[in-house]
């Protein structure tokens, strides 16, 4: 038993080191030329962190653009989807009830215009993203609150979309924390 | 399939009572166990039995009604019993067949011959291994043997069916006599090669019988197989139960039971020793006894078989046709020298050069010579002839042969010779060559007669994988001439014993699976080597001994069936294992709905049959379930038909009628119960 | 919508051009031949050196299997030592996170170990840099490479015409590390740090959000981790919600990267089978039946996920994204369900969306693709899954041609069924079995729903959850209905062993099968024997596997997911 130990134990050793030391210090050191991409991109403004260009960030406020709800509340420590089945009852009580606050902050807005994604919880609970859709429907909203023009607003979602992958392949959506920070450079 | 097959009735009055009682006998649990597919059925029916008496005494509705158990219990006990009744048709019908060969043997009196020339009267029963007897013209010989003294016309009918007597005498490869057969002229002195029942007849009796009958390999294997399949339903099986209470809707007993015993694969499960058992039955009608199970299945890969060109390829032997002198000798003096030096070939080649001889005016008699000195033909030698009173000696023999022989004695092999050798070996002849005192003296010309239709049988082995090799002694030009026209795909000429053996192991050192026919002591070695060996019941009992299946029809062309009978049984196998499971496609979309729709309506949608109520889903079921055990019985019994149309041709085919049909038949047995079911009002 | 579909295409399209040479690639490291990373058997062979080990010794299946079990029996102290004392180890853990509790280091070990990547914890809460570099993805990749090296010796027992030389295990082991796994991780690693991954040993870093709340962002040496958890068809992600967390899988380009990484090997090593055994059409063979297995599953997951969640459409709401609760709107329902099929088949387990909240039939092809285990399958135990069900298939339709049944010219034979059959038992057991023990102390326990907080979900989709749960225990998939309460003892320690045991079951039946089949005597291929490379075995090969697998799931999917997709279109 001893004998056949020994090389299972002594190779174990040599590939740790190889695996779980030398292979993410080298990749650690290819970070090291892009130390911006390597860190998660963060946005940095005013000299501090105000967040990650892909980590959504919960917008309450009236005056923003609102994101996807999150089952954790867009904690970034400790994140997650709701895992809720598609039939169950209390999910479908909430996302009705999610549809009914969404209409009584838009008064504006009739329920067919509504996308999905802005009244059902991400996967990561973190999703910095919305589609067009969700951003031109919360436009009148943000334009009486904000008191800008619905025109200047549509062509701002309209220059913060990010269109699929050269064009053909994936979704087509809006960052809305980018979003945000371009509609607070409005004024 | 063949000629030789004799075409029973599937059920005769007498095989199907005696089905009927083995049906019952088989019920002990210590014989169903090996069975384990029925085996669980069995004990499901058992459940059954002490649920319905239960509910007899306090009725539970959750586990439906007492009459309702009840019929479910009848139908799954009828399912054990018609499994067993597969299995006893197959063991009654092979009795029946190996009995009606074994009557021929019934006790006859026999004459024992007890220290030198005394003669005492015994009953065949009474015979052991060893006993010398004499059997005269007339007589029943009464027991296997080989006959040590004498020459007899015997009539082996009763055996092989075949009414034409045959000859069989002391010495060379036909010296087998059967029990049962009658000596129709002479006598002969025969020693006993068996103790009384142990003959290949009771052996293959035996393998017939179930308690001691050994599955062979493959058998055993799909066994495995389904007990795989068995345990996989009973798992699926017994956790629904408290899936089922999860959802708010137990499942009655009897609904679970009837969903396991539909689940696993009961008609392969019931009907797979009937398979195997038909399969030696099939042998066995074709005269052909197999000495087990696994040979029958070998049989199926056969991939090289060798076969004699005497009898299989060409009718009958080769006769002598012409005489061709090559000196100055007087013709008539030339085919008087060719028919002495026949004197003592008792080939049937020698034999008919006397015949010859004798057409042509010139005639000579073993008496007339009897204190010369005979040279036998010996497959060694490939020599015979005789030393004549005046000193002449005459040889004959093969060309290669006496040639040698003319050049060791410092003679010369005339041109002439030479050609005409040539010439006859080209036209598929074979030329025998005559010395007299050393001296070239001519050439005998033996021809060949190639059987009709032997091409085509070619043909079928080679779309069927097996690749054919002539055996022959002729000489390589002869031989592949023969070979060309009858089709084979290789031969073996000028053939010694010892030639066949290397070509055997050599196949086999390639993986090959070899076939081979022989009757000879000489035979006996490759015999054993081969994968099966088919001995000639005419054969020597060391022949017999060492292949694994003897031909009661001496019938060389034999292996070809032999190994149409073994892919058979194999596709049979297959097929019905494919059925069964195929089956289940649709006794799912009958049950599963049934069981669940009583608290999630929905699943209506799943039962597309459309059957009336889950009680008559889960009978219907189950009845067809039970029924087609029965109904295939004649299919087991008689084999999938093989066509030898090339492997993937033959699996696609398959897989359509049993695949392909395995998913539809039951939706239509099960719609079609089930309205029977609902237009009587049972359920 | 139609982007949605061209990006699958995309994936689908890339993985398996790619795979054929990459397939040759590997048949060429097994079978030891040259190749351009060469430069690395200096390194391996020190390895081999200092640990005492011949590369060059044949082994028989037997004393591989030996050294196999030996090796993984170290790995699993190992990994036990480093999760319970993670608390302690003043290395690489910057946010103080605390000692796993004994059963769920069990579960996380036996998880890791067997390449399933059942996630009992959340990776940024529960474990700590150390542990998540040192153990977690050293595992990656050694469980990777146990799959792979078991395959080799497959390859080699079936290309032997004689002899029980399977190879040499740590060899195998050692090159698929270094030859395979690594060098295309360095690769992938880099495209995702340039897609901002991070690769950071830095902790958690606070942030005051736009509107002024604050919070804290996990970060971590994330892009080294995700190439092995894909390539390796692990799956266990660094973070909690796995390849829905922007930082692990930030935009479409690291989605298609990741998904071909998964789908790259299980797809070549069916090429590298017809490569390594010179019988190409006999591959192509396997790759087909795969493929139409796993169409039949992707296809009709990512309609439904398109079409979205029938209740909601019932409120009256767009749902031109699809069903998206749980999916991340970069991703989309496509790539999302596409991703989540590929991902079950494979015995990855990464997701990046919540499969808990699928459309109930998406979530049945989730669970079908793990409980039918034979397409594509995990790196090289999907081959090796494949195999049993080869064996069964060669079987039934050998027979029906007319012969005992044989395969590349040696006979199968009872033993080799009994072996292929319990195999494949083995894991309908472990599912059903193991999800009946759940429901039956589910059902006995009074007031269960608040007793034991398990199911997320009530009625139908609870007893997915469950079931579900064992599935992917059983296929070594990792991936869950996350709705379930796991992290019980119950859960670490009853998934934990069908983990163990359906790891190596199949692993050492197969390849015992294999050992026994290269001794036998070779049969040539004739006129009579069935050709195994032909689209009519192909038909039977699929037919066995689904038949089997329909009629062993078929109950427990009408209970589960079938009853709550015909309750929802009412």
């Amino acid at each position: 038993m001893i004998k056949n130990l020994k090389p299972a134990i002594m190779l174990t050793i040599l590939l740790l080191l190889l695996l779980g030391f030398a292979y993410p210090f080298v990749l650690w050191g290819i970070g090291q030329l892009m130390p911006e991409k390597s860190t998660g991109s963060p946005i940095i403004q005013e000299g501090r962190i105000t967040g990650y260009e892909n980590i959504g960030q919960n917008f309450t406020d009236e005056k923003y653009f609102r994101g996807r709800p999150s089952a954790v509340g867009y904690n970034a420590a400790s994140t997650g989807g709701s895992n809720k089945g598609p039939s169950n009852p209390d999910y479908l009580a909430e996302v009705q009830a999610r549809i009914d606050t969404f209409l009584v902050h838009n008064p504006d807005v009739k329920k067919e215009n509504i996308p999905s994604e802005l009244v059902t919880a991400s996967g990561s609970g973190l999703d910095p993203h919305i589609s067009p859709q969700g951003a031109y429907v919360q436009i009148s909203r943000i334009a009486k609150t904000r008191n800008i023009n619905e025109e200047k607003l549509k062509e701002l979602i309209r220059n913060n979309i990010e269109k699929p992958l050269l064009g053909l392949f994936g979704t087509e959506r809006v960052n809305v924390l980018k979003l945000n920070i371009a509609l607070d450079k409005l004024k | 399939m063949s000629k030789h097959i004799k075409e029973n009735k599937l059920f005769q009055k007498d095989i199907i009572i005696n089905a009927l009682k083995a049906s019952f006998v088989k019920l002990n649990p210590a014989v169903m166990i090996k069975n384990p597919v029925m085996f669980t059925v069995e004990v499901g029916t058992l459940i059954m039995i002490v649920l319905t008496i239960i509910l007899l005494f306090s009725p539970d509705p959750a586990q439906g009604s007492f009459i309702y158990n009840l019929t479910l219990t009848v139908i799954l006990f009828l399912t054990v019993l018609f499994a067993n009744f597969a299995e006893g048709v197959a063991e009654a019908r092979g009795k029946a067949q190996a009995e009606s060969l074994r009557k021929t043997r019934q006790d006859t009196p026999a004459n024992l011959l007890i220290n030198g020339g005394k003669v005492k009267k015994i009953m065949s029963s009474e015979l052991k291994k060893g006993d010398l007897i004499l059997v005269s013209e007339g007589e029943i010989i009464p027991s296997d043997g080989e006959i040590v003294e004498g020459i007899a016309t015997i009539d082996e009918s009763a055996i092989t069916g075949e009414s034409a007597p045959v000859i069989r005498e002391a010495g060379g490869d036909k010296s087998g006599v059967t029990g049962g057969t009658k000596v129709l002229s002479d006598s002969i002195k025969v020693l006993i090669t068996i103790e009384k029942g142990e003959s290949f007849l009771d052996k293959m009796i035996m393998l017939v019988e179930g308690a001691s009958r050994q599955k062979s390999p493959n058998e055993i294997a799909l066994t495995i197989l389904l007990a795989g399949f068995t345990l996989m339903f009973l798992i699926v099986t017994v956790t629904l139960h408290p899936f089922g209470i999860y959802a708010n809707t137990p499942i009655a007993i009897a609904f679970l039971v009837s969903l396991y015993v539909c689940l696993i694969p009961t008609t392969i499960g019931g009907l797979l020793s009937a398979i195997g058992i038909a399969g030696m039955d099939r042998a066995l009608r074709a005269n052909v006894i197999s000495k087990s199970g696994k040979a029958v299945e070998t049989a199926g890969d056969i991939d090289t078989l060798l076969l004699d060109k005497t009898g299989t390829i060409t009718i009958g032997n080769r006769k002598a046709t012409n005489f061709f002198k090559v000196n100055g000798m007087d013709e008539n003096t030339f085919i008087k020298y060719c028919a002495m030096s026949s004197l003592a070939d008792e080939t049937p080649e020698g034999k008919s050069i006397i015949e010859l001889a004798k057409k042509m005016g010139i005639e000579v008699n073993h008496s007339a010579h009897s204190n010369e000195k005979f040279f036998k033909f010996t497959a060694q030698t490939r020599m015979s002839g005789i030393d004549l009173k005046d000193g002449t000696e005459v040889r004959k023999g093969a060309f290669d042969v006496i040639k040698q022989l003319v050049l060791d004695n410092k003679n010369i092999v005339p041109h002439e010779m030479q050609s005409v050798v040539n010439k006859i070996a080209e036209d598929g002849g074979t030329p025998l060559a005559v010395t007299v005192n050393n001296k070239a003296a001519g050439v005998i010309q033996l021809e060949d007669i190639i059987k009709t239709g032997i091409q085509e049988r070619f043909q079928r082995l080679r779309k069927m994988g097996v690749k054919t090799v002539m055996v022959t002694g002729d000489n390589p030009l002869t031989a592949k001439f023969i070979a060309n026209v009858a089709g084979v795909d290789d031969y073996i000429a000028e053939a010694k014993p010892e030639d066949k053996m290397n070509y055997i192991i050599n196949e086999q050192r390639s993986g090959k699976l070899v076939a081979m026919m022989g009757d000879g002591t000489n035979d006996a070695p490759a015999l054993a080597q081969a994968d099966v060996g088919v001995a000639m019941n005419s054969g020597t009992q060391a022949a017999k001994e060492a292949g694994n299946m003897v031909d009661l029809d001496n019938d060389p062309t034999k292996l070809i069936e032999v190994v149409e009978i073994g892919k058979q049984l194999l596709i049979t196998r297959g097929s019905i294992t494919t059925f069964s499971i195929a089956n289940d496609v649709a006794k799912y979309f009958a049950i599963v709905p049934a069981l669940f729709i009583a608290t999630i309506p929905q699943l209506q949608t799943l039962n597309i049959m459309n059957l009336t109520s889950p009680q008559s889903a889960i009978l219907a079921a189950v009845i067809f379930n039970a029924l087609i055990i029965p109904m295939l019985i004649p299919l087991a019994l008689r084999g999938v038909v093989y066509k030898p149309i090339g492997a993937e041709k033959l699996l696609t085919r398959n897989l359509l009628i049993y695949g392909l049909g395995g998913v539809i038949v039951p939706f239509i047995g099960i719609k079609l119960i089930d309205l029977l079911l609902t237009l009587t009002g049972i359920v | 919508m139609t982007t949605e579909i061209t990006g699958i295409l995309l994936i689908f399209g890339l993985a398996v051009a790619m795979a054929i040479p990459f397939g040759k690639y590997i048949s060429r490291v097994y079978k030891g031949e040259k190749t351009f990373l060469d430069f690395m058997s200096p390194l391996e062979n020190l390895f081999f050196k200092l640990s005492g080990i011949d590369p060059e010794a044949q082994w028989d299946w037997k004393q591989n299997i030996k050294a196999m079990l030996t090796i993984n029996f170290v790995w699993f102290i190992l990994g036990m030592i480093i999760l319970v004392s993670q608390g302690v180890i003043p290395l690489w853990n910057p946010d103080g996170i605390p000692a796993m509790e004994p059963t769920q280091a069990f579960n996380t070990v036996v998880s890791f170990l067997t390449n399933t990547n059942l996630q009992h914890y959340s990776g940024e809460t529960g474990a700590s840099y150390f542990s998540q570099m040192f153990f977690i993805m050293f595992m990656q990749f050694v469980s990777a490479g146990t799959g792979m090296a078991a395959l080799a010796l497959l390859f080699k027992g079936l290309a032997n015409k004689s002899g029980n030389e399977l190879g040499n295990f740590y060899n195998l082991l050692v090159k698929s590390c270094t030859r395979i796994l690594l060098p295309v991780c360095v690769l992938i690693g880099t495209i995702f740090i340039f897609n901002n991954m991070p690769m950071t040993f830095g902790g958690a870093t606070q942030v005051i959000t736009l509107q002024g709340d604050t919070v804290n962002v996990a970060t971590g040496p994330v892009a080294a981790m995700i190439p092995i958890k894909e390539l390796g068809t692990n799956g266990g992600g660094f973070f909690g919600p796995n390849s829905t967390h922007p930082f692990e899988n930030p935009n479409y380009v690291t989605n298609i990267v990741e998904n071909i990484a998964m789908l790259l090997i299980p797809i070549s090593m069916i090429f590298a089978l017809g490569f390594y055994l010179n019988r190409k059409k006999f591959a192509y063979m396997i790759f087909w039946v795969m493929t139409a297995g796993f169409l039949m599953l992707a296809i009709p997951a990512v309609v439904l996920e398109l079409q979205g969640n029938p209740a909601i459409t019932e409120m009256g709401i767009r749902q031109d994204m699809g069903s998206m609760e749980g999916k991340e709107v970069r991703i989309g329902s496509a790539a999302s369900a596409f991703w989540g099929i590929a991902n079950t088949v494979i015995s990855c387990g990464s997701v990046n969306s919540m499969h808990d909240s699928w459309t109930p039939l998406s979530g049945m092809f989730a669970m079908l693709g793990m409980q039918l285990n034979a397409f594509y399958g995990g790196v090289g135990v999907g081959i090796i899954n494949m195999f049993v069900f080869i064996i069964i298939a060669v079987f039934i339709a050998g027979l029906m041609v007319g012969r005992t049944p044989e395969l590349l010219g040696k006979k199968i034979e009872a033993k080799e069924v009994k072996i292929a059959i319990l195999v494949a038992v083995a894991h309908y057991i472990f599912i059903l079995g193991g999800t009946a023990l759940a429901v039956y102390i589910y059902n006995t326990t009074p007031e269960a729903a608040e007793t034991l907080k398990w199911l997320n979900n009530p009625s139908n989709h609870g007893f997915s959850e469950m079931l579900y749960e064992f599935t992917s225990a059983s296929a070594n998939n990792g991936s869950g209905f996350e709705g379930l309460g796991d992290n019980t003892p119950f859960w670490n320690i009853s998934t934990g062993l069908v983990m163990l045991l359906n790891r190596f079951i199949p692993i050492i039946g197969p390849v015992a099968i294999a050992g026994y089949l290269s001794q036998k005597k070779y049969i040539p291929e004739s006129a009579g024997s069935m050709r195994i490379d032909s689209p009519i075995f192909g038909i039977v090969l699929f037919s066995v596997i689904v038949i089997i697998g329909a009629l062993i799931f078929f109950p427990v999917l009408a209970l589960g997911p079938i009853s709550e997709f015909l309750l929802m279109i009412k």
